[in-house]
């Protein structure tokens, strides 16, 4: 029993000191984005490989759920006659929920791995070491960049994410069970509300990239850096910001659309 | 007796310095000075914090007690801002090299002109180009560095580490894993740059021969204090036997050869249960 809360107050101390350090990372990190500004080629190289990199994912991704969506809203919607709000029906679920949270799931592990995978080497390496001896700091000339690059980069994503998919969903809705095409595209710009729906999802997308960099790039500064504190790091990586997003999109979803 | 003849003309001086990592001391109150101008090496067994002592230099660790003063800079009491603008005037060549691994080597080599520097593309190419013919790699510049050998990873980092002109090199184990002909080639090319543009190098280092080959002031260091010191013939005729140990190779000794552990005996008696 003494064991038990021994390692209790042990872990909870863990969990606490390192969610200081987290804290603290956070804050050099969003100071830094100011020296980022004057030089847009280190943003640039860096939305490239977190953004434009999983653009292939995301598309192919986006387009399967939005078929998906399409079929199973169909076989729903019909048994009530209202296969003509196809398009409100799949576009809503794409832009409030699934879009941003499907998105940020597959950003945390195809980028988000990256990322800590290739701070945690750096350090591993002594990469960092070397750059803060040659007098560079290496949050402001590593971290930042890819944390600006990180939520910049989410809500374009989702929002190519959403597009596709409501894409997806009229191929499948018109094209193969023959809702009419006029219909899909009217209701879904009659009933789809701009604030409501699209703002808050964008809002949201916004959340989980800046948690989803935050998470990927502090597990990669804080790595062990040994072969297997680098791969451990990348696990806690996935796994922490999927619980994360997961658990926001409840809170940020129970503050938006709530009356 | 030498230090207070040295500590007048010495570039970096580190006074009552005593250090720990967790629990284990790892520096107990040791003093070492480094003249200008001179090769000063640190040698010892491996685990005694060679390289932890150049990062206390370098004020990437803070010590527990005692300063390190590098040209009349107390380095743990400066500013973040003071301390970025001494390092860099302190070169620094990791084990490994820490080379960029998504740059190629003039990139590399460049790296530290483009962040300081707001030198225009022709003239940065210009000082890469001389900096890499000092180390025999100008031919090198478009490789990347997982195409370099260790030999050549570690002369590129020796290239960046003088792109800007330093006072000072630190060397951390620049023989380990190297072939005879690239330790000759290091040898020959820390003790020339030295000369040459009027560095002051500190060595880390184990290989006792190619060390004392360049070094002129060399203190030996175990187990957190200075068992000791002067130029390699002193060295070499010392009676310590910590030294003597050291430089003969010897297998046991003041270093053991066993990690500290319970009786032998004993702890083959016991019933092995985990505890």
């Amino acid at each position: 029993m003494i064991e038990f809360l021994q390692n209790l107050g042990k872990n909870t101390r863990t969990s606490f000191t390192k969610l200081g350090r987290g804290t603290f990372f956070l804050l050099q990190a969003t100071s830094g984005i100011v020296s980022v500004l004057p030089r847009p080629r280190l943003l640039l190289n860096q939305m490239h490989s977190i953004g434009v990199l999983s653009f292939l994912i995301i598309t192919i991704s986006g387009l399967f759920v939005g078929m998906v969506l399409g079929l199973q809203g169909y076989y729903i919607l019909s048994d009530f006659g209202a296969e003509e709000t196809l398009g409100v029906m799949v576009a809503a679920s794409l832009v409030r929920e699934l879009g941003p949270v499907v998105t940020a799931l597959l950003f945390a592990g195809r980028a988000g791995s990256a990322l800590t995978a290739e701070i945690g080497l750096m350090k591993a390496t002594e990469q960092l070491s070397g750059m803060e001896m040659m007098a560079v700091d290496p949050i402001k000339r590593i971290i930042s960049p890819r944390f600006l690059a990180g939520f910049l980069s989410m809500p374009l994503l989702a929002a190519l994410f959403s597009a596709v998919g409501i894409i997806g969903g009229q191929m499948v809705g018109s094209g193969l069970l023959g809702v009419d095409e006029g219909a899909y595209w009217s209701q879904m710009r009659a009933n789809i509300d701009f604030q409501d729906d699209i703002v808050n999802g964008v809002i949201k997308s916004i959340v989980f990239g800046f948690v989803a960099s935050w998470i990927a790039l502090f597990e990669g500064y804080d790595a062990i850096p040994t072969s297997e504190g680098v791969s451990r790091a990348t696990t806690r990586t996935v796994v922490n910001s999927a619980f994360s997003i997961l658990g926001l999109d409840f809170i940020l979803t129970a503050l938006m659309f709530g009356d | 007796m030498e230090n207070s003849v040295s500590s007048q003309n010495s570039l970096v001086s580190v006074q009552n310095l005593s250090f720990y990592r967790g629990n284990k001391k790892i520096f107990d109150d040791i003093s070492l000075e480094f003249e200008r101008g001179k090769v000063t090496a640190i040698m010892g067994p491996s685990g005694t914090g060679k390289t932890t002592l150049l990062k206390l230099i370098g004020g990437q660790l803070h010590p527990k007690q005692g300063a390190v003063i590098v040209d009349g800079n107390n380095v743990h009491r400066l500013r973040r801002a003071e301390l970025y603008n001494l390092r860099k005037r302190m070169g620094m060549l990791f084990q490994s090299g820490a080379l960029l691994t998504d740059m190629n080597v003039f990139d590399n080599v460049a790296f530290p002109l483009r962040e300081h520097t707001h030198l225009p593309e022709s003239m940065i190419r210009t000082l890469v180009l001389m900096k890499l013919q000092a180390v025999g790699l100008r031919g090198a510049r478009n490789l990347m560095p997982n195409e370099l050998s260790g030999g050549m990873a570690r002369r590129i980092a020796l290239a960046r580490a003088i792109a800007l002109d330093p006072m000072m090199i630190m060397y951390d184990e620049p023989f380990t894993g190297q072939d005879p002909i690239s330790k000759g080639a290091l040898v020959q090319l820390i003790k020339s740059l030295n000369n040459i543009l009027g560095l002051t190098s500190i060595i880390v280092s184990h290989d006792v021969q190619e060390t004392a080959e360049i070094a002129d002031y060399i203190y030996v260091i175990s187990e957190g204090k200075i068992v000791g010191q002067g130029t390699p013939k002193e060295i070499e005729q010392s009676e310590s036997d910590w030294v003597q140990q050291f430089m003969t190779g010897a297998a046991d000794g003041p270093v053991h050869f066993h990690y500290p552990a319970k009786d032998y005996v004993d702890d083959l008696l016991s019933t092995g249960k985990r505890y």
